[in-house]
């Protein structure tokens, strides 16, 4: 056996000639075989397939490289890690050591926040969704609230006055940045005048106490002049607090929405080309924000909730080949054991897919299915990939962002999810899920126990 | 037994680039393609196919049957191979 030559599936391929754009298509050859130093082929022998890959290293170098680009440019700025773009606890613990606070879009982030030892003061809370008890323990926490609309504002009002205690808060301003589509569902808008009539009647409660100003003007934001003329807006209000007021504000709260390296569908050349790099985005912020002409000292702090831009590219996903097929029209199909229920992003991207093991220079259109017994359930519906066989593993890339938060027990559990430590040790962070999991919650009633069949 | 037959005006190079003459059509073969394509034209049937592929390749002869037939498949809708 040992002598006998590698073998790989054989393949006819017709060629087409006149169909070609003028970029050409771009095979996908180059082979994903390690992780961080490990082999792929290892990592999936001990913990399954498929199987989430987070690495240490990449978060870091990825926070360290975001705190050099925005604090060159701008004298105090402090990241606070947006929870729901990935909210594991290892995930978070390392944002936290890198000296990111946390932002929390609900109680079940805020809790989750606290157990991980963040202090109340540092847990930023938005989002419109806040109960009455939310409050009191953002509140009694000291945590800073950003206020999302009016009816948050006066029970935020009442609420102070019944515990007598003061609460740090800020207002969410949503504004016309040139983008579309127009964010304007969350917090007070800019341009109407709701945002200063907010913060007058914020100045007028004796219990709150304004700390700050907070905007997060999209997600995938692909121009860096919109966070300019964003922060030209916050500076615009700041200034009119000090000026009508005399109060200094702490902070400036520029939100998230930096995009990732991931290309969007519809998105014709590939994200790395035409997005603007992340010393753009900063300079657009600082460049805005210095239109304050404050003393040095009386400048509010720039706080960030970059999510998807310091995660996405740190994570990949193992997955391996179930079945080779043929379409109807005899293009290659590969069925896959990861799904949409797992990769949730697929939705709105198109996703980096290398095999991780060499193949042959061949390569065929293939499309990539996952293993749901549902026709939405595509990864990829034309790639030019090699002569893949069952067993194969494929390297599925940027899957940091959103999917370890938006990925559901549908038909198939979810897998193990594993970090990869600086040291080169590889920690299972999130075991995957049994059938006693998943039925944990359910009851079921009494006369169902016993069936006749 | 399956047998099958091959027409005349194809010409196969060895690195696998395929002309058929009468439709001026032009094809690629992968490496096991180019030989199993060559043994066609030299009148193998499936059986002897299949024993010299998996005698000389890491391949079971039950997987590369599949793998056969999936090929074969292919060639017929291309019309570079006809089933006797």
């Amino acid at each position: 056996m040992e002598n006998k030559k590698r073998y790989e599936r054989p393949v006819v391929i017709k060629q087409y000639s006149g169909f070609m754009n003028k970029f050409g298509s771009r095979p996908v050859l180059n082979p994903v075989t390690t992780i961080d130093g490990i082999e792929v082929d290892e990592l999936a022998e001990r913990f399954g397939s498929p199987l989430f890959v987070i690495s240490e290293k990449a978060i870091r170098s990825n926070q360290r490289k975001a705190n050099r680009i925005f604090k060159t440019r701008y004298p105090k700025v402090q990241f606070a890690w947006s929870y729901k773009t990935n909210y594991l606890n290892a995930v978070c613990a390392v944002f936290h050591q890198e000296g990111s606070w946390a932002e929390v879009v609900s109680r079940f982030e805020y809790d989750k926040a606290k157990k991980l030892g963040v202090k109340g003061e540092n847990i930023i809370f938005n989002g419109p969704d806040k109960s009455r008890d939310d409050l009191t323990v953002a509140i009694n926490d000291g945590a800073k609230i950003h206020i999302d609309h009016f009816d948050e504002l006066y029970e935020l009002i009442d609420l102070t006055s019944q515990l007598n205690k003061k609460a740090n808060v800020a207002i969410r301003v949503n504004m016309d940045t040139g983008t579309y589509p127009k964010w304007d569902r969350f917090g007070f808008n800019f341009e109407n005048g709701e945002a200063w009539q907010a913060l007058k009647r914020i100045i007028a409660a004796t219990n709150l106490n304004l700390v700050g100003l907070h905007t997060h003007i999209g997600t995938y934001m692909m121009q860096a002049d919109s966070y300019k003329t964003a922060a030209i807006k916050m500076a615009q209000l700041a200034a009119g607090l000090k000026r009508e007021n005399g109060i200094l504000l702490d902070y400036i709260d520029m939100g998230g929405g930096l995009p990732s390296n991931n290309t969007l569908i519809g998105q014709y050349l590939p994200a790395e080309q035409i997005l603007p790099t992340l010393e753009e985005f900063a300079d657009a912020i600082s460049e805005g924000l210095m239109t304050l002409n404050f003393q040095p000292d009386e400048m509010p702090l720039l706080i960030l909730e970059s999510g998807r831009a310091l995660i996405d590219d740190t994570s990949k996903l193992i997955s391996t080949v179930i079945a080779v097929k043929r379409l109807s029209d005899g293009r290659r199909a590969l069925i896959v054991d990861a799904g949409v229920n797992l990769l949730f992003t697929r939705f709105w991207y198109k996703h980096k897919i290398n095999p991780a093991q060499d193949s042959g220079v061949m390569t065929e259109d293939t499309a990539i299915y996952g293993p749901l017994c549902m026709n939405i359930d595509c990864l990829a519906e034309s790639l030019v990939m090699p002569v893949l066989k069952k067993g194969d593993k494929l390297i599925i890339d940027y899957v940091g962002a959103y999917n370890m938060t938006q990925w559901m027990q549908f038909i198939h559990m979810r897998p193990n999810v594993v970090m990869i430590l600086e040291d080169g040790t590889v920690e299972l962070i999130r075991k995957a899920e049994d059938l006693d999991y998943v039925q944990m919650p359910e009851v079921l009633p009494e006369k169902f126990k016993s069936l006749p069949v | 037994m399956k047998n099958f037959t091959i027409p005349q005006n194809v010409a196969v190079s060895d690195s696998g680039f395929l002309f058929l003459a009468s439709t001026g059509e032009t094809f690629n073969l992968n490496e096991q393609g180019t030989l199993i394509y060559k043994m066609l034209q030299n009148g193998l049937n499936n059986e002897e196919i299949v024993n010299q592929i998996t005698a000389e390749y890491e391949i079971s002869s039950d997987l590369f049957q599949k793998d056969l037939d999936d090929f074969l498949h292919s060639l017929k809708t291309f019309g570079l191979v006809k089933e006797l």
